[in-house]
Order: structure tokens, then C-alpha cells, then sequence
């Protein structure tokens, strides 16, 4: 199995904060959609963001990936500011993502759509293109290493040619983390990725995200499904109505004053649903 | 994900779902099943094909190619044009299917909808007119260069501001384009204003043999010595030389379309038509490649412009009307987006079919109108869709099945 997509993780970096979010606030218009919010993501956990419907979890993943800008704050990725990047600088960067809703490219093969993570490396332009230049080769013979190496390690080499929208839902699923693994992030952040799911693929998602997390990635997880998070996690935090109001262990959490008020207070059903 | 959220998930799920700016690429549900009643199975033809040995295959596109090139000589009475001189109707067709393989960059891969592309077409044919005649006497060899870049630059500055605009934006913008080129070469004197350009230089003729044309006699052809095609003289009356000129350009750019297609670059474009923000979050610089398709577009089409320029010999803005545009759209999605065959076969119906019944001409957009319509109704994907498209519209029939029967129990 090659390694190509695997990032070493240099023992002096264990534990240190790979992304850290400082004092993070985003606006729009009359709604504080972040307060202040901080939090670090350590080298090589596995982190959860929770909370109730529209507490801003991904207006979190949006911040921290380009979407918006924060109006107020500072988010650093292994040291460094993001400052105005755009997004597909952040995924250079490190930082790759799953999408709520899944969007896939739908009429593209499931390989294609990897190669396109496997992309986000490549400086092959029209002339390398139409020459067939040495770098070109190099980066389609990478790209496709890197590509069969992800779909391989999320069980679905088999489903390489298929087009993307003709893959089952638990597929797509799948073919999201592998495209986003495919941009070889440090950090790989998940939303929701198991929306949908049954309790079989619950326990197998689980199992996975453990998996990508021993290929040397640090995991950070938006999820509803409170046995998921619980289940998986090193640490989580709380958010609600846009600010922290707790961060721990799984135990610690679980245990918190506020977050029982915050789920059990308001929203009950919350657990089983998505 | 359906739980109603608060304003600030919802700007984000609003952004998300923005539609594909190309109509031609998106499958309508509707049409999926009328196009699987009236199409035909190209599946097996091709299977026959590819199950062909390697040298057959060969052989037989070697053949084709051999064919298309004499297609100006052999006089095949049902598709020669009776009122008109084949050659010079083989190359109007060969023109349009030059820019259509051109717009299918922009329109088919990249799903951008550029209304103004016939403005390209008119920077190239002016480049060539202008600096070939009228103010200046370059040579051919120099024109053509000059010609592409100045359309790829036009292309260029047209881009890089609309380009961050979307959908119907664009396609107002483009539109305007067009029209801007056309008009602003009607009211400077400078580029010929209406009365246009004459003496357009045509490409160096070299007179180096005389090929024969064929005469049919009923079933029977007989070569005719008395009509011969000089090879190679770019002239006035004779235009096969012409069509073999446009021809060989065709075959250059669909090669350099497999070769941009088959890389990083074709897929960087598919992607930004698929879902322009998740490419970008997947680290695809997607304003870059749009650019980039708009430039590869503008190559092509001021390519095919000046081409048009050196054989017409006189260019006015008259040539560069609106409905140019149109019709170059109309062949792309006729034939269907992205997919090379298909908008080369779009491109030879619209151009080919008004000359072959000039009779009606008067009738022509009528036809034209009723023959878009029953087209959207019957294949909305175009004559030939992409593979792709068309394995997608089967995926949403079974899905759609599936959703039925599972109602149903």
C-alpha cells in the first residue's frame, strides 16, 4: 500500500495545536453567528464540535476553510494565520473538508473526482497539458498513486468508474472523505458525516475515522449523533447560539451542567435525528 | 439537514446550492425518459468498434480522415449542395465546427454561458482584415498569430472581470460583448466603419498539381478531367483548398482538446461546472480555470474568424451579427455540450442543412425555431450526449423507479 498521502506526524508536534481559533466572531447583519469562540485542535485527535440546530458549528467549518471571513479573531493553522486566503490556498495549506449535503462532482467518475483532490498539489497548466510535458505524466501517475491508494483504504477501488451520482448514499459518503483525503490534508474536518446512516454504518464510520486518524491526520468532526461522538472522540466542544460553553473529554461533557441543559433544556429529540 | 436554521446556516446553504450556469450540461429530469423512448442505441455500435482490432481501427480512421478530405471532389450528388459551390459550403460547415469545438470549451467543460462569442470570431476575422489590408500589409503567416493572440487577450480582459459574476450574469455580460465588438467596428472609421474591409489577404497558394473531380452518372462516377481542383490555390471560385486549410485546423484542435481534456486542466474545469465552491474547497483555483477556458474559447474562435476573413476577402460588421452567437450556441447544444462528436455534429446541421435547402431559406428560422423545440422536448441533452450525461439520465431513471416502487410497497 503506498503512503503517498500519509503525513508523517514528527513526535515534537504531538499534541501541539494544529488549528487553533482565537476569540473567533462572525457577523451577519443583526446576528452574532460566532462569539467569540475558541478552541485548539491538537496534533493528531480526534476533536468534535456539537451543539443544538444552528449553534454554528459550520459556520466554523466555513470560517476556518475560506467561506467567510471572521469579522473579529484570528484562526491559525500549525502556527500560521490564515489571514485572507482564499479557499483553495487553506486546502494547499492542509485543511480539507466534507460537505453537510454531499456535493460531489455528480458527472464525473468517482476516480475523477479523487483526482481532483489529488489535484489541489499539481501546477500542470494548458501547455504541460497539450505537450505532455514531464510534469504532467509525474502528476497524473501521482494523482491516480494517490487516488487508487484513498478509494482503496474507504473500500471503493471497485466503484472507480462509476460516475459519482450513481454511487449509493453510504458510497458518496465515502467518496466525500476520500476526495478530501485526497488533497493530503494534516487536518480533515467532517460534517456531519453521518447523517443518514444506520446503526451498522454508524459503528463502521466510527471504526473509520478511527483508521484515518492512525494514517496520521487529525480529525475534527461536526455530528449530531451523540453515541458517534461520544464513541470516537478525544476531546469535544459546546456550542451554543454561537458561543463555547463547554470543552473536554467525552466523560467531562457529557457530565456538564450546561450542555445537559443546553440538549435535554431545549432539544430533546435531538439524539435520533438526521 | 432539512431542520430550518437560523440566518446564518441558511446564507451558507443558499450559496450551496447555486445552479450550474450551463443549461446544456444540467440533466432534466423530465427528459430523461423521453430520451431513452426516441434514442438509439449507440452502445453496441461502439462495443463493435472498440471490439475491433488495433490496425482495423487504424485503418478505418485513416479512411475516414482520407474521406473527409476529398469529400470537395467526390461530388456525391445527394449531399453536394446544387446551388452553391460544395467546397465553399464544406468550408462554412467546417468554420462552425471549428468554433463550436471552441465554445465547447467554455460552454461544455467549464459551463460557462457565453452569448457574446461570435465577438472572438470578429476580433480574429478584424485582426486579419485590419493589419492585412487596410492599414497595414503583413503577411499571412503573420496574421494568424496575431489574430489568435489578439482574441485570446480580448478573451483575457472580457474574462477576467465577468468572470466573477455567474449564470444569467454572465451571459448578459457576454452578450453585451458581442454586440460592443460589432458595433464598435461599425462606427470607427479606422476599422473599415460599414462599408467594411476588402482585399483581405488569402493564405499563399503554391500550384502544385491538378487533382480531378469526380462525375456521377447516375450510380456510376467517372473521374472528370475537365474539373480539377488546383492544389494548393487559395482563389475566389474554387474553395476546397479552403476546407482542407479549416479541415486540418479541426483535426489540430480536437487533438489539443483530448490533450486538455485527459489532464489536470479538463478536470479542473468539469469540476468548477459540477460545483464551482466545493471545487474551489477542494483546491481547485476555479476563477483561474474559467479564465483559462475562456482564453482556450477565444483561441479557437478567433482562429476560426480569421480563417473566415482570408477566404471571404471582405469582411463588413454585417457578418458578426447577434444571431451568430446564437446560432454558435445552438450548436453546441444542439449537439450536445461537452462532448466533441456530438457539438461537431450540432455544428454541421446548423451550418450545413440552410445551405444544402437554400430554396427554403426563407423558411429557415422557422424550421430552425420548431426543430429546437422538439429537440429540447425529445433530447434535451443534445443529438449526442456526453457518455457521461447520458449514463446519468439512466441513473436517475433507476433511482426514480426505485423511489416509485418502494412507494408503492
Amino acid at each position: 500500500m503506498s503512503d503517498a498521502p500519509v503525513v508523517e506526524r514528527p513526535a515534537a508536534h504531538e499534541g501541539s495545536a494544529l488549528l487553533s481559533l482565537d476569540d473567533v466572531s462572525i457577523r451577519f447583519g443583526g446576528l452574532l453567528a460566532l462569539d467569540g469562540v475558541s478552541f485548539d485542535v491538537r496534533q493528531g485527535e480526534i476533536f468534535s464540535l456539537i451543539g443544538p440546530n444552528g449553534a454554528g458549528k459550520t459556520t466554523c467549518f466555513n470560517v476556518m476553510t475560506g467561506v467567510y471571513q471572521p469579522t473579529s479573531g484570528l484562526i491559525r493553522f500549525d502556527g500560521e494565520p490564515l489571514g485572507d486566503r482564499k479557499r483553495f490556498a487553506i486546502t494547499r495549506l492542509g485543511i480539507a473538508r466534507t460537505f453537510q449535503n454531499i456535493r460531489l462532482f455528480g458527472n464525473m467518475t468517482a476516480l475523477e473526482n479523487v483526482l481532483v483532490g489529488a489535484d489541489a498539489h499539481h501546477r500542470t497548466g494548458v501547455v504541460d497539458a497539450l505537450f505532455r510535458t514531464p510534469r504532467h505524466r509525474r502528476e497524473e501517475r501521482e494523482g491516480e498513486e494517490t487516488a487508487r491508494d484513498v478509494m482503496r483504504f474507504l473500500g471503493l477501488e471497485r466503484r472507480a468508474n462509476e460516475l459519482a451520482r450513481n454511487l449509493s448514499y453510504g458510497e458518496q459518503r465515502r467518496l466525500e472523505i476520500a476526495r478530501a483525503m485526497a488533497t493530503r490534508p494534516r487536518l480533515l474536518c467532517l460534517d456531519e458525516p453521518a447523517a443518514g446512516f444506520n446503526p451498522a454504518e454508524k459503528a463502521q464510520l466510527m471504526d473509520l475515522i478511527r483508521r484515518i486518524r492512525d494514517r496520521g491526520l487529525t480529525v475534527l468532526l461536526i455530528e449530531h449523533d451523540m453515541s458517534l461522538v461520544m464513541g470516537v472522540s478525544d476531546r469535544v466542544t459546546v456550542l451554543e447560539f454561537g458561543r463555547k460553553i463547554a470543552e473536554g473529554t467525552p466523560t467531562e461533557v457529557r457530565n456538564d451542567p450546561a450542555v445537559i441543559a443546553a440538549y435535554l433544556g431545549t432539544e430533546t429529540a435531538e439524539e435520533g435525528e438526521s | 439537514m432539512t431542520e430550518p436554521k437560523p440566518p446564518a446556516n441558511a446564507a451558507a446553504s443558499s450559496g450551496a446550492t447555486k445552479a450550474s450556469p450551463s443549461a446544456g450540461t444540467k440533466p432534466v429530469a423530465s427528459g430523461g425518459t423521453s430520451s431513452r423512448r426516441f434514442g438509439w442505441d449507440r452502445g453496441a455500435l461502439a462495443r463493435r468498434v472498440t471490439a475491433l482490432p488495433t490496425p482495423v481501427k487504424w485503418l478505418l480512421i485513416a479512411l475516414f480522415v482520407v474521406f473527409l478530405y476529398a469529400l470537395p471532389l467526390l461530388e456525391i450528388p445527394i449531399i453536394s449542395t446544387p446551388d452553391t459551390d460544395f467546397g465553399a459550403v464544406l468550408f462554412t460547415v467546417a468554420s462552425y465546427v471549428l468554433v463550436a469545438l471552441g465554445l465547447n470549451i467554455v460552454l461544455g467543460y467549464a459551463g460557462l454561458l457565453d452569448l457574446g462569442y461570435v465577438g472572438f470570431y470578429a476580433v480574429g476575422a478584424y485582426t486579419v482584415a485590419v493589419l492585412g489590408s487596410f492599414q497595414a500589409h503583413l503577411s499571412w503567416w503573420m496574421l494568424i498569430p496575431l489574430a489568435v493572440l489578439f482574441s485570446t487577450i480580448s478573451g483575457l480582459l472580457l474574462g477576467a472581470p465577468t468572470l466573477r459574476v455567474r449564470g444569467d450574469y454572465l451571459a448578459i455580460v457576454t452578450l453585451g460583448f458581442g454586440e460592443i465588438i460589432r458595433l464598435t467596428a461599425l462606427n470607427t472609421e479606422w476599422l473599415g466603419a460599414a462599408k467594411g474591409i476588402t482585399q483581405v489577404p488569402r493564405p499563399p497558394s503554391v500550384e502544385w498539381f491538378e487533382i480531378p473531380h469526380l462525375q456521377w452518372d447516375g450510380f456510376t462516377a467517372f473521374i472528370d478531367l475537365g474539373d480539377t481542383t488546383k492544389f494548393l490555390f487559395f482563389g475566389v471560385a474554387d474553395q476546397a483548398p479552403y476546407y482542407w486549410l479549416a479541415l486540418t485546423v479541426i483535426f489540430l484542435v480536437l487533438g489539443a482538446d483530448r490533450m486538455l481534456r485527459r489532464s489536470r486542466v479538463g478536470r479542473s474545469w468539469e469540476a468548477t461546472r459540477e460545483d464551482e465552491d466545493a471545487a474551489e474547497l477542494m483546491g481547485v483555483p476555479t476563477f483561474r480555470f474559467k479564465l483559462l477556458a475562456f482564453a482556450c474559447g477565444a483561441f479557437i474562435g478567433g482562429l476560426s474568424g480569421a480563417l473566415f476573413a482570408s477566404r471571404q476577402g471582405f469582411i463588413n460588421p454585417e457578418s458578426f451579427q447577434l444571431l451568430l452567437s446564437i446560432l454558435f450556441v445552438a450548436a453546441v447544444v444542439v449537439g450536445g455540450a461537452g462532448n466533441i462528436y456530438g457539438v461537431t455534429l450540432g455544428a454541421i446541421v446548423v451550418g450545413y442543412l440552410p445551405e444544402r435547402f437554400r430554396g427554403f431559406e426563407e423558411w429557415r428560422l422557422l424550421v430552425f425555431g420548431v426543430a429546437l423545440i422538439l429537440l429540447a422536448n425529445f433530447r434535451p441533452q443534445g443529438l449526442l450526449p456526453p457518455r457521461r450525461a447520458k449514463r446519468a439520465i439512466a441513473a436517475d431513471e433507476q433511482l426514480e423507479a426505485l423511489e416509485e416502487g418502494t412507494a408503492r410497497v
